[in-house]
């Protein structure tokens, strides 16, 4: 080789990345898709797109510090004798025992009682650790009925009728059978130590009209007392937010493509779905031409991180919104001080989400005792109420600074987009512009 | 025996009547005329009752049922006795789709046949139908039994977990990681008191055994082509 030729800088491929090639790489030998807990990881349009136009002339602001700011929410008055009355628009989503440990379920719902919200079980069924801890507790009538009983629909204070999750709208759920323990195998009725799939579609309906007579049954056996939820996953927000108020719901919870899951194929979650951003404005719309906007309450999820995601999905029309993922993170999930463990489990405290296969070094996502015993569910509880109230707290401020004495308050109008996409997304104008792609003239 | 009708009284009405009842003071037999077809007709009962159902009922019907013995004098829609916990649902007539559902307990009789996905995600419960049922019954079907007198659709017990199918007459055809298993004494006597319970007279001999090859209990590529 001549050495006074000039040698080029080698070149990774941007669409044969590190990331890609190691996936392939891992396929070719495992001979199965990658499985995994977490949400989307990708870039994705996001609430960062969005900015608030605080007040000014034109507006008049709150004080910061001296006026008050309202965050309280009812959920579930247009059928229900006994709707939710939380204190903050904040909801902690369906997360299952057995996917996670009986101590994070507890802690989720010491944190939430301390912050005046609810917890949702998920698709273990219910647990005392949660039914004991959280005094709001919605529970969650999934496709896979485990552990399902009509006496815990009793004791529930909500009914969340899962239709479909953001993380996989259409898809199935997969439990590794290294989680299996004996009490989780018991709550499933199913062997301990096999995979234990959760069906994508309920067994005993198939369309709208179905669902209706379902809910009706579920009323009928809880005495019109439980608000009935529907959970769908961000595809088309649209149609399914009309078809679930056509199907009976007091409350719709909409979840977008960055929510989390516990397992399932990397291939969906970064492939299905819509971002929330993208799915809001038109679920809000289709509630206002039913006349059911704010009767029926609009729940959304999927990435919400911090109180300037609270404002903003209050802004564009939602009543609530529900955490999962950043509820983990809180209470200590991927925390760096776990980084020499995370590093033998081949990751780095951030990225793990290996979720299903129970090795958390944080003793949240694991059936693992003594990992488990890890997580004090007391100080995981506090970790989680503080951060709750961070997030209402950063949300009143956005809110007072638009001149806005409730968070309800909010409109789509103390908004602007930093990018034609999520100005298109978001139905809100281009930032220093009166322009909405599709919506008004350039 | 306390007469209840559902055309003067309403949905409501009867279900909050049958819900709160005490046996030891209200008395145990009660009847409910006029079903109309109606859903979620006795849904949710939660003791000792003998409750009749006049006529075909429409979904749902004793759907959740606990401790209950509710028999419905017709035909049931989609649904009948789904999530059962414990006590007894018969049918007289025939079941619509999904008979029996996620059933964790309690033994449901349909004299009649029954439609596709009965028994569908069953979990414990025992299901016995007089006739035959339709396709993708037994899917995922993770306990119990289901007692098939006649014949059996398309893809009978596909992804079936631990819960074991009878079936007299004729198979279509098994599902995914569905095969015939040996019948033993242990089974035939399992059968012969599931079929004594549900009032069938039939000989245990005539039927074959169903189950799991539980090649699908853990991810095998192998068996990709299964799935």
């Amino acid at each position: 080789m001549d050495e006074n030729i000039p040698r080029v800088t080698p070149r990774q491929s941007a669409t044969f990345d590190a990331y890609t090639t190691s996936e392939i790489r891992r396929a070719a030998s495992t001979g199965i898709y990658d499985i995994r807990g977490g949400g989307a990881k990708r870039v994705l349009p996001h609430f960062d797109d969005l900015l608030f136009l605080g007040a000014s002339i034109s507006r008049y602001p709150l004080e910061g510090y001296r006026e008050r700011c309202g965050t309280d929410v009812t959920l579930g008055g247009r059928f229900a004798s006994k709707p939710l009355e939380l204190k903050i628009p904040i909801t902690i989503a369906g997360m299952s025992f057995g996917s996670l440990s009986g101590q994070a379920k507890e802690a989720l719902g010491r944190g939430a009682n301390a912050a005046g919200t609810s917890t949702t079980t998920g698709d273990g069924g219910m647990t005392q650790e949660e039914r004991g801890h959280s005094k709001l507790l919605v529970y969650q009538y999934l496709p896979s009925r485990y552990g399902m009983n009509p006496d815990d629909l009793r004791k529930a204070d909500a009914i969340e009728v899962v239709v479909g999750q953001g993380a996989k709208p259409g898809g199935g759920g997969m439990l590794m059978g290294q989680k299996i323990n004996d009490r989780v195998a018991k709550m499933r009725s199913l062997p301990k130590g096999i995979d234990q799939r959760s069906a994508c579609r309920h067994p005993d309906w198939t369309g709208p009209d179905d669902l209706e007579i379902k809910i009706l049954e579920l009323r009928e056996l809880t005495n019109w007392e439980k608000p009935i939820y529907i959970k769908i996953g961000g595809s088309r927000p649209y149609y399914d937010t009309a078809l679930a108020v056509k199907a009976g719901a007091d409350v719709i919870v909409l979840d977008g493509m960055q929510g989390g899951t516990a397992a399932t194929q990397n291939v969906f979650i970064e492939h299905v779905g819509l971002p929330i951003l993208a799915c809001i404005r038109p679920a809000v719309q289709a509630l206002q031409e039913l006349d059911m906007h704010r009767k029926v309450q609009l729940i959304v999820s999927g990435g919400i991180r911090n109180g300037a995601d609270v404002a903003k999905a209050m802004a564009l029309g939602a009543d609530a919104v529900s955490i999962g993922t950043a509820a983990l993170i809180a209470m200590g999930d991927n925390d760096p001080r776990f980084e020499s463990e995370y590093n033998k489990l081949g990751t780095t405290a951030g990225a793990y989400d290996a979720w299903h296969l129970g090795h958390d070094p944080a003793g949240i996502t694991t059936q693992d005792p003594e990992l488990a015993a890890r997580l004090d569910p007391e100080a995981a509880g506090r970790r989680l109420a503080n951060y709750l109230q961070v997030m209402t707290l950063e949300a009143q401020t956005i809110a007072r600074a638009c001149g806005k004495n409730h968070l309800h308050n909010l409109e789509p109008e103390d908004l602007c987009a930093l990018t034609v996409e999520a100005s298109a997304m978001a139905k809100v104008p281009l930032a220093g512009t009166s322009w909405i792609p599709g919506q008004t003239p350039f | 025996m306390k007469q209840l009708d559902l055309q003067e009284l309403g949905l409501r009405q009867i279900n909050s009547t049958l819900q709160s009842a005490i046996p030891e003071t209200d008395g145990q037999q009660w009847s409910v005329s006029n079903p109309m077809g109606l859903h979620a007709i006795a849904c949710g009962l939660n003791s000792k009752l003998s409750v009749t159902i006049d006529g075909n009922a429409g979904f749902y019907c004793a759907g959740m049922n606990q401790q209950a013995d509710v028999t419905i004098k017709g035909h049931a829609g989609v649904g009948v006795a789904e999530n059962m916990m414990s006590g007894m649902v018969r049918v007289t007539g025939n079941a619509s789709q999904s008979a029996g559902a996620t059933g964790h307990g309690g033994l449901l009789v349909i004299e009649g046949d029954a439609s596709s996905r009965c028994g569908i995600s069953m979990k414990g419960i025992d299901i016995v139908i007089g006739g035959s049922v339709g396709h993708m019954s037994g899917f995922m079907a993770q306990l119990g039994h289901m007692v098939i007198c006649g014949d059996a659709g398309e893809a009978l017990g596909d992804s079936i977990y631990e819960a074991i199918l009878y079936v007299a007459g004729d198979v279509e055809s098994l599902g995914a990681d569905c095969i015939e298993k040996q019948m033993t004494p242990e089974h035939e006597k399992t059968l012969a008191e599931l079929l004594s319970r549900a009032g069938m007279d039939k000989d245990v001999k005539s039927f074959r055994r169903y189950g799991s090859a539980r090649k699908l209990y853990n991810f095998n590529i192998d068996h990709a082509g299964d799935y």
